[in-house]
């Protein structure tokens, strides 16, 4: 009990949560193995030998229990399986799979230590071990952090090799031969006289043989879809409008509907009237939400109509109405009173800006919005003392138990077919939408509910990236920084979802200053110090999370002091950084984009470095100022994912993440009136389109350290890279986003 | 009122200014067409109108004189439209909802021009929004299906 103790005294919000949460169990319970999910709901004939791997008459099912929205994770979860297993690409079926206490997501958990992902010290690894200890007890099934990889790299190998082992061992049992003398090749066992037993054939025996725990993996050399670039699983359906989306799910007798909520999210409705909604054509029923109306009717669009002919009242909410208001609470957030925490204090910083040069600045993000493009949505379906969900999320376990509790359900009586989702960015962590369409299950009982959000519902419930304010001091010393102060303030997302998913939030929140404490400079005098902001309006996790803006803060100001010192802003850090594959991928970025070649006049470049989830990257942004504005001609991406398990996804990864990045650093902003947001639809709220996306060129690379996920990585550079570089062609420096507020972009 | 989707004639009971997104989805089962914006902002819902590219969610079904294509009509993973086959070789979808959307307005762009330049696919393809920021490989998989279709 003692080291639990330790452990949640210096543990940071969702260690805490597991701490709690899981210590009732005792460690007997970690070393238990975790029931398969498979068996739970196994058809007639068929078997799972781990929770990775189905086989029946049909073929070979393998289990990629991560939510599938867009960063190709089943084709590379699957390679993992597939691998060891040895069948033949193009013959497995992937699945998502249902909820399973197997599926736990420990590299998640282990990420949310205030420890730098480059930190291996014994506090660090003790505390990432602890937490992973919980995380297995709570547990988490949860895709986000860009911790998938990481996570299962190890764990789906193991799971088809193990396999692989007793399908071997059932064809020694059935032929009368040693296991030693018999090989496999794409799904069938093969012994030295030519005889072949499929693993179909083979399945049911292989039941009953122990599996072993560290069955041995293959060496890369011997890798055949490891470290390529597979064919995508879900390619064909995605081009052929065949994939399904919970958005697409069909039953029979099916109804539909729509919801408007409170756009002040989370404050109540006071009184509606739907006299002439429940007039309107189609429309079935209408349910008095918690805080805003659904209406049921036998197809989506008279829903959405009836939806707009409901009269509300709404109640106002209890935080600040307008985003003058909540900038306000932000700012003035910054004092000893709400620190919450300094994960970085080298050398002495007050002594270091005491005296001469000091450049002080201050940044600003605004609030952000998801906008997937597949709007919330989820069918739910009330029938024979059973609930059954279609929804597209990125924590199913969480998911299921909350439609549960609204339903009034054991977690067992719910069954979540989790889809392919149409972008997540972190809003699928948040399972409102579940909830709802569960409660709407509850109201029409034994009739499939499909509850679509319109766009401008998408828009007004979203829980926002939440704005952050950075006030940075630094100073220079022979053309290098040798003060960098760095204070950040934010609510916190991981106290906002926590406190939904009915979770304690415990101690400081690290992702308030991810990003900006944890950057492998070797800055003498370096602190980085966080503040939290009251939570006000609902928020939560948004790609790449506190990297989204902390390296727009720092890594904008890095370039001041350099420019300001009259130092090259590349080979600068360069000199600060001390983590070989950090400098490697800058080098790298600088040969890529021929970094200190002239440019023709009115041409510009900008670099910008980050560290994120352990994953080092560098760009280098392009950008031509002509007369309509500025036109971003290319971006260059050098990225070292320690192993690259497929290089082509990664490139599409680091291409979504520019272009992401892109979106928000252009235009990204949503601001309130009376609560609610003003943006309600892309003609307000801009993304990047066609004829705005930059070339990208990308460039992948393997230090052979530890494996890296892809999928939040080329976020957080591109804000400062292009800011740095319309510093660089214009001289003007911009230190607030979007920067279509300060400058005209093509 | 009368419909033809895909080469099937269809009979169907609804208001005229039901936009056709939703009797595609709702009444007629296809569920390939996406719904995402509902106000031509995004073109997930992007169809054929006799080989013209429109955006299913602001056209009323009552408005319609001409035979209807979705992505379901296009190619099935059978029997790929060149347009498609040149998604997969560049694997080009991640998250995928607006893929249908965007090979619709590409093959309308390719029946159009076959010789698109960069210019032409910023214009024939700015209507299209891919959140997951696929644009580079839509673009080079329309280079790539054009040279297809003309047989260079």
């Amino acid at each position: 009990m003692g080291k639990i103790a330790t452990i949640a005294r210096r543990t940071f919000l969702i260690g805490s949560a597991a701490v709690v949460g899981g210590v009732a169990f005792g460690t007997y319970k970690f070393k238990q193995k975790a029931p398969n999910p498979l068996l739970e709901d196994l058809p007639q004939g068929a078997t799972a030998l781990t929770p990775y791997v189905r086989i029946d008459a049909q073929g070979i099912t393998l289990i990629a229990p991560r939510a599938e929205m867009g960063q190709g994770i089943h084709t590379t979860l699957a390679a993992l399986v597939a691998e060891e297993l040895d069948v033949a690409w193009d013959s497995i079926r992937v699945e998502h799979g249902l909820p399973g206490a197997a599926y736990y997501n420990r590299a998640l958990v282990e990420h949310n230590v205030p420890f730098s992902e480059l930190d291996h010290s014994f506090p660090a690894q003790a505390m990432r071990s602890a937490l992973g200890v919980v995380a297995k007890l709570l547990p988490l099934q949860i895709t986000g952090g860009s911790s998938n990889v990481a996570d299962l790299f190890d764990r789906m190998r193991v799971a088809g090799a193990a396999a692989r082992f007793a399908l071997i061992a059932a064809s020694a049992q059935k032929l009368g031969l040693p296991a030693a003398q018999l090989k496999t090749n794409n799904g069938s066992v093969i012994a030295p006289d030519g005889r072949r037993l499929t693993y179909i054939e083979l399945a049911t025996t292989a039941v009953g043989i122990e599996l072993p725990d560290s069955p041995a993996l293959k060496p890369r050399e011997q890798w055949r879809y490891l470290g390529k670039s597979m064919p995508r699983v879900d390619m064909v359906a995605k081009c052929t409008g065949t994939a399904t989306f919970s958005i697409d799910v069909q039953l029979p007798d099916m109804v539909y509907a729509t919801v408007r909520m409170n756009p002040a999210k989370g404050a109540a409705l006071l009184k509606f009237d739907a006299t002439a909604a429940k007039a309107m054509r189609g429309v079935l029923k209408v349910v008095d939400l918690s805080g805003g109306v659904a209406v049921i009717a036998n197809n989506t669009w008279r829903a959405f109509q009836a939806a707009q002919a409901v009269q509300f009242d709404w109640a106002e909410p209890s935080y600040p109405t307008s985003t003058a208001a909540m900038m306000e609470s932000i700012v003035a957030s910054m004092t000893e009173k709400n620190r919450d925490s300094q994960l970085r204090n080298d050398g002495n910083i007050d002594t270091a800006l005491a005296s001469g040069k000091v450049l002080e600045a201050e940044y600003r993000v605004p609030f952000l919005a998801h906008a997937t493009m597949e709007p919330m949505n989820a069918v739910a379906w009330l029938h024979d003392g059973k609930l059954d969900i279609w929804a597209g999320v990125q924590n199913p376990t969480s998911a299921r138990d909350l439609a549960a509790k609204v339903a009034g359900l054991d977690a067992s009586q719910v069954s979540l077919h989790v889809t392919l989702m149409g972008g997540g960015f972190g809003r699928r962590l948040e399972v409102d939408f579940v909830v709802q369409a569960a409660q709407l299950a509850v109201a029409m009982p034994g009739k499939p509910v499909k509850l679509t959000w319109r766009r401008e519902e998408d828009m007004a419930q979203d829980f926002y990236r939440p704005a952050a304010v950075a006030r940075l001091r630094g100073a220079m010393k022979d053309k290098l920084v040798s003060a960098f102060d760095v204070r950040v303030v934010s609510p916190s997302v991981v106290e906002s979802n926590l406190g939904r998913l009915g979770l304690p939030a415990l101690g400081p929140d690290p992702k308030i200053i991810e990003g900006a404490y944890d950057q492998p400079y070797g800055i003498i005098n370096y602190r980085a110090t966080a503040f939290r902001a009251p939570a006000g309006r609902p928020v939560s996790y948004t790609r790449s999370v506190g990297n989204s803006y902390n390296a727009f803060f720092i890594e904008s100001f890095i370039d001041e002091l350099a420019a300001q010192a009259g130092a090259d802003p590349l080979n600068m850090r360069l000199a600060l950084l001390t983590h070989e594959p950090s400098k490697q991928v800058l080098s790298t970025v600088a040969t890529m984009s021929g970094w200190g070649q002239p440019l023709a006049v009115g041409r510009g470049r900008g670099v910008a470095f980050h560290l994120c989830r352990g994953a080092a990257v560098a760009q280098v942004v392009e950008i031509t100022v002509t007369k309509e504005g500025v036109k971003i001609d290319k971006v260059f991406v050098a990225v070292d994912v320690g192993t690259a398990l497929d290089p082509r996804n990664i490139e599409a990864q680091q291409q979504s993440g520019v272009i992401f990045g892109l979106s928000s650093a252009l235009f990204g902003e949503i601001t309130f009136a009376n609560g609610a947001a003003e943006q309600s639809n892309f003609h307000d709220y801009s993304v990047l389109r066609m004829r705005q996306a930059p070339q990208i060129i990308v460039k992948v690379l393997e230090s052979g350290g530890p494996i890296r996920g892809v999928g939040e990585t080329g976020v957080p550079p591109v804000a400062p890279a292009l800011a740095n570089a319309i510093f660089q062609a214009t001289g003007k420096r911009i230190r607030e986003l979007p920067l279509r507020k300060h400058i005209v972009f093509v | 009122m009368k419909l033809t989707v895909n080469g099937k004639s269809h009979t169907i009971d609804t208001e005229p200014e039901m936009p056709l997104l939703w009797v595609l989805r709702d009444e007629l089962n296809l569920s390939g067409t996406k719904f995402s914006c509902g106000m031509a902002q995004c073109g997930s819902c992007t169809v054929h109108i006799d080989g013209r590219a429109v955006r299913s969610c602001v056209t009323p079904v009552g408005s319609i004189n001409g035979a209807i294509t979705t992505i379901e009509g296009l190619g099935t993973p059978a029997t790929l439209h060149a347009v498609q086959a040149a998604w997969i070789e560049h694997q080009v979808a991640q998250c995928g909802y607006c893929q249908s959307g965007q090979i619709m307005s590409a093959t309308a762009l390719l029946q159009k021009n076959p010789a698109p330049t960069d210019a032409d696919i910023n214009e024939a393809m700015s209507g299209n929004l891919c959140r997951c920021g696929a644009y580079p490989r839509i673009r080079a998989a329309i280079h790539s299906a054009a040279k297809q279709i003309r047989g260079v």
